[in-house]
């Protein structure tokens, strides 16, 4: 953690930088407690201020995460292209909720706004390979495909 | 740069990749050594071509021949016909077939004119395709920054971010001060738009030179790029260029030898539509929550750690390269009276050919969606489109001949806003529609202001009571009553600009609102 955070001036303009840094450190995708505590300390403000920072924004989070987080895009012209079909697919094939990791931390299901990519809606990001043109069986075949390719790892 | 007898361009962008581009340019290269072509034939990656919605596009040069939907399957074909034979694979060409190519080459093309011709990741090519000539312009002719705004403010360039505010004005009134900063506003978060991606991805050289500009006009010594977390391809594309041109003393100290010094960074968002407001955005960069400020003081006087900062869209920057370089009437030759330019707008939707377009300013709607986008998809009937992304206004078919520029949507309370249409067909649902954007709001109000906070909730519930039957009387006029409310008290443009959607849905597809009485 001390060397991740040596790359950065010690200036809260480097905050969100840091903060994406310690997160993409954590095997499970998330800041913990040690990390919000040294982010602070290095940028010299108060810790509230740093919790304060990351609870903003829908990249953070402070709960353990999944291994792959998979972002359904949720925003207009994905969802009149048939993006909530989308979700309760994923919702049903994974046994989550939207926020919830499946019992072997394989996934986190989330939604997003627009990804930016409505030429191909509906669309959806797993890390950071994006997915188009979705529909119900491609989802559950690319679900199938990354947990065979994690079972053989 | 090695002589080619023939090049490939490889477009490569977030939709190429979802089609599978990285095989297809593996395949294409592994059939050209085969064949002993490797040095003959040279593939090259570049941005988007600005024919979205064609999966995998390959364009050959020096024949102008463009290929689209490539399969790894048709590569040996391909390379076969058209790489050794010189006859090009019919079935696979684009040109001819879509509206959308054939109308390409007779476009204006400003801010898209290098996208999916240079290599985006190559400063040689981008230099070669005129890049960092405005700004090598401006020192060899001495000209004065207050030169340089006034030749912006003859252009008539306004902003291409959404308000339309004009660019000159906006850097004429930045404050005095020994530090300013010029941010760049890549957190292109407005739903149905992704036009400023397609230029960090395509053309990052001509983004950074606007931006220089920009810094030498105002008199700042630094620059940034805050570009929205989920555009990964466009933060590594842009980090790229700002090294480049740093190692190729574009960016630094005493640029091209003068006593002009300005330095770029880029900052990475981390997932808030909020931050696309420029003081929010601000907040952000600061390490804070993405809180708008209350305005005024404006960031020209206010700013980044308090410091005059002027804030600019991607789009309004890349357009000052070629105004400097080719002068105000040049880009007054193009658009309307009060709107020079081009404007790219992105089309979506029910259409058959989603994508992206840069047309000039004043090209009517209807001729956007059916020239560029193919008209409505599976001959279907055009109910509305939705203009300016989720906080834009909708039109229904009698409105298909607006003007498309800044001026001509006031006349139907439309805004151009970032430029996204998206059409919606006779079968959709205008009442599930305004939902999904009502839904999207109440996520995405930051709740720092209560009437935004409160009344994205109320408008959610209202609005779920409507589409499900429960509604009762007044309920559809109490939509637009408090998204009113919300736009007289609202902190920011984010709570303001509900007032858009719901009043022009309601107006304009009344009985499509159903309460119970009704």
């Amino acid at each position: 953690m001390r060397t991740l955070l040596e790359k950065y001036p010690r200036s809260a303009e480097y905050l969100l930088d840091i903060l994406h840094d310690l997160q993409d450190a954590q095997p499970k995708r998330y800041l913990t407690p040690e990390a919000l505590r040294a982010a602070a300390e290095h940028v010299g403000a108060p810790l509230s201020d740093v919790v304060g920072t990351a609870t903003f924004y829908s990249m953070f989070s402070l709960k353990p995460r999944g291994r792959r987080i998979i972002r359904v895009c949720e925003s207009p012209p994905c969802l009149l292209m048939g993006a909530e079909t989308l979700l309760d697919v994923l919702r049903r094939h994974l046994g989550v909720e939207a926020g919830g990791t499946t019992s072997d931390g394989a996934f986190t299901l989330e939604s997003t706004s627009c990804l930016g990519v409505c030429g191909v809606a509906p669309a959806m990001m797993i890390d950071e390979e994006l997915y188009g043109n979705l529909t119900a069986e491609r989802v559950t075949a690319i679900i199938d495909r990354l947990r065979r390719d994690d079972a053989t790892r | 740069m090695r002589l080619a007898r023939t090049h490939v361009l490889v477009s490569v962008n977030d939709e190429a990749l979802l089609a599978g581009v990285r095989d297809v340019e593996r395949a294409l290269r592994a059939a050209l050594a085969e064949r002993g072509l490797g040095e003959e034939v040279q593939v090259i990656e570049t941005g988007d071509p600005g024919i979205a919605g064609h999966g995998v596009v390959l364009v050959v040069h020096s024949d102008g021949v463009v290929y689209g939907r490539v399969a790894v399957s048709d590569v040996r074909e391909n390379v076969d016909e058209h790489m050794v034979k010189g006859r090009p694979v019919r079935r696979l060409r684009i040109a001819g077939r879509s509206a959308t190519t054939t109308a390409l080459a007779e476009r204006p093309r400003i801010v898209l004119r290098n996208c999916g011709v240079i290599d985006p990741e190559s400063l040689d090519e981008a230099i070669a395709a005129g890049a960092y000539e405005g700004i090598a312009h401006v020192i060899e002719t001495g000209m004065s920054p207050a030169n340089l705004i006034a030749l912006v403010k003859q252009s008539g360039l306004r902003g291409r971010g959404g308000a339309g505010f004009p660019t000159g004005m906006k850097w004429g009134f930045t404050a005095p001060g020994e530090v300013k900063y010029i941010i760049c506003n890549a957190d292109e978060g407005e739903p149905g738009t992704f036009k400023d991606r397609l230029i960090l991805e395509g053309d990052p050289h001509r983004l950074l030179e606007g931006i220089l500009l920009a810094g030498f006009a105002v008199g700042a010594t630094k620059g940034y790029v805050y570009i929205r977390g989920e555009y990964a391809l466009s933060i590594h594309r842009m980090q790229k260029a700002i090294d480049d041109a740093r190692a190729a003393g574009l960016l630094g100290d005493a640029i091209l030898g003068s006593s002009f010094s300005f330095d770029v960074e880029v900052k990475k968002g981390a997932g808030a539509y909020v931050c696309g407001e420029e003081t929010a955005l601000i907040e952000s960069i600061e390490g804070k929550r993405g809180y708008p400020r209350l305005k005024p003081p404006y960031p020209g006087a206010v700013g980044l750690w308090a410091r005059p900062t002027v804030v600019n869209n991607v789009e309004t920057l890349a357009n000052v390269p070629p105004i400097v370089v080719r002068g105000a009437e040049w880009f007054r030759s193009f658009g309307t009276a009060s709107c020079p330019g081009t404007k790219v707008y992105t089309i979506l939707g029910h259409v058959e050919v989603p994508g992206l377009v840069e047309v000039e300013m004043g090209t009517p709607l209807r001729r956007i969606i059916w020239e560029y986008g193919g008209g409505v998809r599976g001959g279907k009937r055009f109910k509305a489109a939705l203009i300016g992304g989720a906080a834009g206004g909708f039109v229904d078919e009698s409105q298909l001949d607006v003007a498309m520029d800044f001026d001509g949507l006031k006349e139907y309370a439309g805004v151009l806003g970032s430029g996204a249409i998206l059409v919606v067909d006779e079968d959709a649902s205008i009442v599930e529609l305004l939902h999904g954007i009502l839904r999207f709001f109440r996520h995405e109000s930051c709740g720092q202001c209560a009437p935004c906070r409160t009344g994205t909730a109320a408008l959610v519930q209202l609005s779920d009571a409507i589409r499900t039957g429960k509604a009762g009387p007044g309920d559809v006029d109490r939509l637009v009553d408090i998204a009113r409310t919300m736009q007289a008290t609202s902190l920011c443009p984010l709570g303001q600009s509900l007032i858009l959607p719901v009043k022009s849905a309601v107006e304009r597809f009344r009985s499509e609102f159903r309460t119970a009485s009704a």
